[in-house]
């Protein structure tokens, strides 16, 4: 009984970090836009979402004691205006521009969420973050399932509404777009416009993650939104295949799966008093896992099509 | 320079260019050219290496600003909009080195041409699906007529990476005729092509003008120019030097200096 509820647990968290890889996915995947500062993003859904929906607090402002749907929404809302910004700003620029710019504002919104204590309580984060279920908590069997119910219902919306765009006419202007920018504007298409939208939609799906996994955890504090997140997440990505949806899902189980082994096998067989240290063999697995992906399965486990191809073959055929 | 003879009569005027300058720092690559082209018109634009007409050809396909002087197409001054919104004024182009999307299939690259589609509006996917289903047969009865039109139909779903340099020359064309120009600029469609497919190339370009689409032909294969165009533009040293039907500029004897030596 107690291995299901650890597994439906196990499940809901791995979902969680799905949907913040879909969200990458959209962006890097398909519109190639290089976001190194994911944990931003999600940072600023959860703290959106857990300022709205807590109780009142005198020590901050904030606790608008509103429902939990309104919360993500505005999760979704806050996130993607932010990255719709952002990207207004630096899309222009080439993509190691981008990352640069990415990676800063994910460190800037980690500092405010450590600082700004009147607003995100400071280095103690926010608690009381109303559960979706958190009536059911006294039986842990039915409050997991309740809760990997929602997250797989919410990880399933997106991932088909992400299918259907991903074959689109939208889509397909992605990936023109990602081949040869010149011939996609030859043909009417804006480059910018587009990747704006792509930019800020995956902004979005990334900041409802975090706010689902706020309301999954109950409390947020700074630690949660470190680039290790970030690094997690493209690993996750760059395993199931950047580029396929199905693979971000994949990959995103897979890793989280080597990720909780590496820890439990670290207390399991390292000293109490050397543990705190010993925790970081968890990044190591992952390195190492992704470097073995990389000389196994470049592409992924289910990724796409290469970017680059040897040179075209002549002819085909001929007319 | 003679006197500018403009687009035969009972021809309206499509594509106007006026004094246009374009200058690179120190260097003045294009100075002070005019040329009006008519409605059905194959204009073509030619001269030695460094004439200019590559910069000429980015003027009007918007890749490059002006410095002075201006683009009008059906009138309207285009000079300063950006390049992809000159597809939407009815002005398509071609590249000298073509550039498919080498991943997506022939169709897709076609389809990806079409104007004003639904499914491009990234909310209408889910707001109005049925829409963007309709649109998207009805494209894609359209754009396989054209890869037949331009001989790729059996491709259709190939990646367009296996196309050989002429067939990508024929998928630029269909692609561009997707969007129904009014317009279509081509940079020097025959260069890289061997012989049987620059024929069919020809022949091409002469079925889409007989639909009424007009062109503008930058090309160094002066046989192509001399079958092709109704009039043509030498340029030299980034100045206009004559205009005139391929027969009387060849004759002219500033063109034979300016391709054969001198200065």
């Amino acid at each position: 009984m107690e291995f299901l509820a650890y597994g439906a647990f196990f499940l809901t968290t791995a979902l969680i970090f799905s949907l913040i890889t879909l969200g990458l996915n959209l962006q890097w995947g398909l519109t190639g836009l290089f976001n190194v500062g994911l944990a931003g993003f999600v940072a600023i859904g959860a703290y959106t979402s857990a300022i709205l929906t807590t109780p009142d607090d005198a020590a901050r402002i904030g606790g608008f004691d509103l429902p939990i749907l309104l919360g993500w929404l505005a999760a979704m809302i806050v996130a993607g205006a932010v990255a719709a910004v952002i990207g207004a700003a630096t899309l222009r620029l080439r993509s190691d521009y981008l990352a640069i710019t990415t990676f800063g504002v994910a460190v800037v919104v980690q500092l405010v969420a450590l600082n700004a204590q009147g607003l995100t309580g400071g280095p103690f984060g926010v608690g009381f973050i109303p559960r979706p279920f958190g009536s059911l908590a006294e039986n842990p069997i039915v409050f997991n399932f309740a809760n990997l119910a929602i997250v797989a219902v919410v990880t399933l919306v997106f991932f088909l509404a992400l299918e259907h765009l991903a074959r689109s006419p939208w889509g397909r202007v992605l990936k023109a777009l990602r081949e040869d920018e010149k011939a996609a504007a030859s043909l009417g298409k804006s480059a910018r416009a587009y990747r704006i939208q792509a930019f800020a939609l995956g902004g979005a799906i990334m900041g409802l993650a975090g706010a689902v996994q706020a309301h999954f955890i109950g409390f947020i504090a700074p630690e949660n939104y470190l680039p290790t997140l970030t690094f997690q997440v493209w690993t996750m990505l760059i395993v199931g295949g950047s580029g396929s949806n199905r693979g971000a899902v994949l990959g995103s189980v897979l890793v989280w799966a080597i990720w909780v082994g590496s820890g439990a096998a670290v207390s399991a067989l390292v000293p109490t008093d050397q543990q705190a240290r010993a925790a970081a063999l968890q990044i190591v697995s992952i390195g190492v896992m992704l470097c073995v992906i990389l000389l196994v399965r470049p592409m992924g486990i289910l990724g796409g099509t290469p970017k680059r191809k040897a040179p075209a073959e002549p002819a085909a055929g001929r007319p | 320079m003679r006197s500018s003879s403009g687009p035969p009569e009972g021809r309206p005027t499509v594509l106007s260019v006026r004094q246009a300058v374009k200058r690179y720092g120190g260097l003045t690559a294009v100075d002070g050219v005019s040329f009006d082209v008519g409605k059905g018109e194959i204009f073509g634009l030619i001269g030695p290496n460094g004439a200019g007409k590559t910069t000429m050809f980015d003027l009007v396909a918007g890749s490059v600003a002006p410095s002075a002087g201006q683009i009008l197409l059906n009138g309207v001054d285009v000079s300063g909009e950006a390049a992809h919104r000159r597809i939407a004024r009815g002005l398509g182009r071609t590249f000298q080195i073509p550039k498919p999307f080498p991943e997506l299939s022939l169709l897709e690259n076609v389809l990806l041409a079409r104007q004003d589609q639904t499914g491009e509006r990234l909310f209408m996917n889910f707001l109005a699906p049925g829409r963007v289903r309709a649109e998207e047969a009805a494209a894609r009865d359209k754009a396989m007529d054209l890869l037949d039109f331009l001989l790729l139909k059996r491709l259709a779903h190939e990646p367009a990476r296996v196309l050989s340099g002429g067939q990508r020359k024929l998928l630029e064309l269909a692609r561009v005729m997707m969007a129904d120009p009014a317009v279509i600029l081509l940079d020097e469609p025959a260069a890289g092509v061997n012989a049987t497919l620059l024929e069919v190339i020809i022949d091409r370009i002469r079925a889409i003008n007989e639909r009424g689409v007009t062109f503008l032909l930058i090309e160094h294969n002066i046989d192509m120019v001399s079958r092709l165009c109704n009039r043509v533009l030498v340029m030299a040293s980034g100045q206009p030097l004559c205009e005139g039907t391929p027969e009387e500029v060849s004759r002219d004897p500033r063109v034979i200096e300016a391709y054969l030596g001198g200065a």
